[in-house]
């Protein structure tokens, strides 16, 4: 199994609450993901947000960067809202990046995102939602999928594409395409039906409640007569991989409490609850907090109910300290991943 | 006494909902926007044993109906359909979420105010939004339990009210009235209650918090 970290960048914050600046938030992911390569971490995904707080804008220009600097680790978005840009664009960046990366490590991860600020920030209009998703992913699809550079394409939410060149093509022909999901039912059946493989991202809850949804993405999938290699899961959830689950617990908790406020502003919600936060941090809950014994068997366990092939974990919000991202990700690469094999070849 | 719920809404909160009933021992038709058989493996395999229907079939023979629709795709639902029914509006006008929706930004009423003018037939009861869907299936616990959680219901029609409350205990919390429909707004998005954990006693006092931060209606007025 695949392990992996993933960010919206993280704006760090001064001793008074404020935040400092959103240029430094860039720079420390990026240097997270040339650690991530470095210490053979797997995966980093650079997610799309447009706050303050998570500044991570522009995974396509991120991914392009961290291309140049690493070497063997796989980038992705994590996610590209794909409903608020152009397809073309979004395929063009991450193909200039495969290009970089000498190819086969950059992976495109569409999706909706959680929030709507994209819509006024780009000027769609929401009641435009569920068209603006499909047939945006429809394009994306069909320009991957072109065995030319010219592709023709039409639909309502954009121009016309009449037999036009969009380059560069990937250095492999096509580049991985996965579909995002928080885990709305349809969803699920609709990358099965669209043979894409499937990426859950758990922010509560218990995970191993998504094996059905897992269920119904491999049905679909087969009903639709897509089997084979693409057909997978990926899982993304909160973590952060300290030397003992107290530290790690010490080190999670002000981040997710800042990312709670600042979100229940902004949402609505009521002020955050340790209650709820003490039962995500234990198994069976969300979030994967702790030393790598733990982190590395609730991993497993997981990968018991849903059989995911690559695991990635968000440890960086609310202003954690970069020096504990750093360790967090040195400890997965070296002490969970090796602690995941054993256990899965023990099954 | 209710045996069948019909749920309007396939997606996250409809399915939740739909397995947290089967649970309680109901019967759960429940539809999307299109044809059952759209969603037939769908609610096989997501909320096994429901009944896979469109909307229309799905009521016809409810006793009390759950609407979990986004709520701005709250007029693709027919009114006449619902006409006599129990309705219970799990919907919340959420910006963040919906985006900012002109009909009601620039409505005194409540959301589940304008969805009962919306079903003028229907016995609109407002509960089930205040808490996240995935805890629903998870936090419900048996009746006296120290950790017992509590739901707020909102209501006009005190026998609707009644058969929704008793929905809440079968789900495993303590339902609390807090009122007519508009008390509703004590448990909207940007309250200390939405999204929030609460015993019985915490959610009253909350309630009461509330209703002292309400402006008087005319009638107490007078
Ligand atoms: N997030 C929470 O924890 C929470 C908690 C309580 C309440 N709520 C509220 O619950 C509501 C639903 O949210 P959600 O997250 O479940 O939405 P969702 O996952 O987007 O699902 C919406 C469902 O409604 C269906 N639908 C649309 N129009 C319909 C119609 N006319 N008749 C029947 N079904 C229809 C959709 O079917 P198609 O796919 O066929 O369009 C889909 O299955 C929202 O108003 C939300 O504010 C949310």
């Amino acid at each position: 199994m695949q392990l992996g970290a993933y960010s919206f960048g993280d704006t760090q914050l001064n001793p008074d609450g404020t935040h400092r600046s959103t240029a430094e938030a860039v720079r420390n992911l990026f240097d997270a993901i040339v650690h991530a390569d470095r210490v053979g971490l797997d995966y980093f995904g650079v997610g799309e947000h447009h706050t303050v707080s998570m500044p991570a804008s522009s995974p396509g220009a991120m991914i392009a960067a961290a291309a140049a600097a690493t070497d063997r680790i796989i980038l992705g978005s994590a996610a590209s809202i794909i409903s608020t840009d152009d397809p073309v664009r979004v395929f063009q960046q991450f193909a200039v990046a495969d290009a970089i990366s000498g190819g086969g490590r950059v992976e495109i991860t569409a999706g909706r995102g959680s929030s709507v600020e994209t819509f006024p920030l780009f000027g769609f209009d929401l009641r435009d939602y569920d068209r603006l998703y499909a047939e945006k992913l429809d394009l994306l699809m069909t320009i991957n999928g072109s065995t030319a550079e010219d592709v023709t394409w039409s639909g309502s939410v954009r121009p016309t594409l009449d037999n036009l060149a969009v380059v560069p093509r990937p250095v492999g022909g096509r580049l991985p395409i996965w579909i995002a999901t928080g885990g709305n039912a349809s969803s699920s059946a609709r990358a099965g039906q669209l043979g894409l493989p499937i990426s859950y991202g758990i922010i509560g809850g218990e995970p191993h409640r998504f094996a059905p949804l897992v269920e119904l993405y491999r049905r679909s999938a087969a009903q639709a007569g897509h089997t084979g290699d693409n057909i997978k899961v990926s899982v993304a959830t909160f973590g952060l991989i300290a030397p003992t689950k107290e530290e790690a617990l010490e080190r999670f908790y002000p981040g997710w409490r800042n990312l709670n406020i600042e979100m229940g502003r902004l949402r609505g919600w009521a002020a955050p609850d340790k209650r709820q936060f003490d039962i995500q941090a234990e198994a069976p809950g969300a979030y994967f907090v702790g030393d790598p014994d733990e982190v590395a068997e609730r991993i497993v366990q997981l990968h018991g109910h849903l059989g995911h092939v690559r695991h990635f974990l968000q440890a960086d919000h609310g202003g954690l300290p970069q020096e504990y991202l750093l360790e967090s990700i040195a400890l997965l690469a070296t002490e969970v991943k090796p602690r995941v094999e054993r256990l899965l070849a023990a099954k | 006494m209710v045996s069948t719920i019909g749920i309007l809404g396939a997606g996250r909160v409809g399915t939740a909902i739909g397995r947290a009933a089967l649970g309680a021992g109901y019967a759960v038709n429940i539809a999307g926007s299109g044809a059952g058989a759209d969603i037939e493996l769908l609610v096989d395999i997501v909320v096994p044993g429901a009944r896979a229907m469109s909307a229309r079939d799905a009521v016809a023979d409810a006793d009390l109906v759950i609407v979990a629709v986004p709520l701005h795709k709250f007029r693709t639902i027919s009114p006449g359909m619902l006409a006599g029914k129990i309705v219970i509006d799990t919907m919340n006008y959420w910006e963040p979420i919906d985006g900012r929706l002109d009909e009601f930004e620039r409505d005194a009423r409540t959301s589940s105010e304008i969805i009962r003018d919306y079903f003028p037939e229907a016995r609109v009861v407002k509960t089930l939004n205040h808490i996240g869907y995935h805890e629903l299936e998870t936090d419900g616990l048996p009746a006296g339990h120290e950790e017992r959680r509590a739901i707020a219901v909102a209501g006009d029609d005190d026998a609707a009210v009644a058969v929704a409350m008793q929905l809440i205990e079968r789900f495993g919390y303590d339902a609390i009235y807090s009122g007519p429909l508009q008390t509703g707004t004590a448990f909207q998005p940007g309250t200390a209650i939405f999204g929030g954990r609460h015993s019985a006693d915490e959610l009253r006092a909350q309630l009461a918090l509330a209703s002292g931060q309400r402006p008087l209606s005319g009638a107490q007025l007078a």
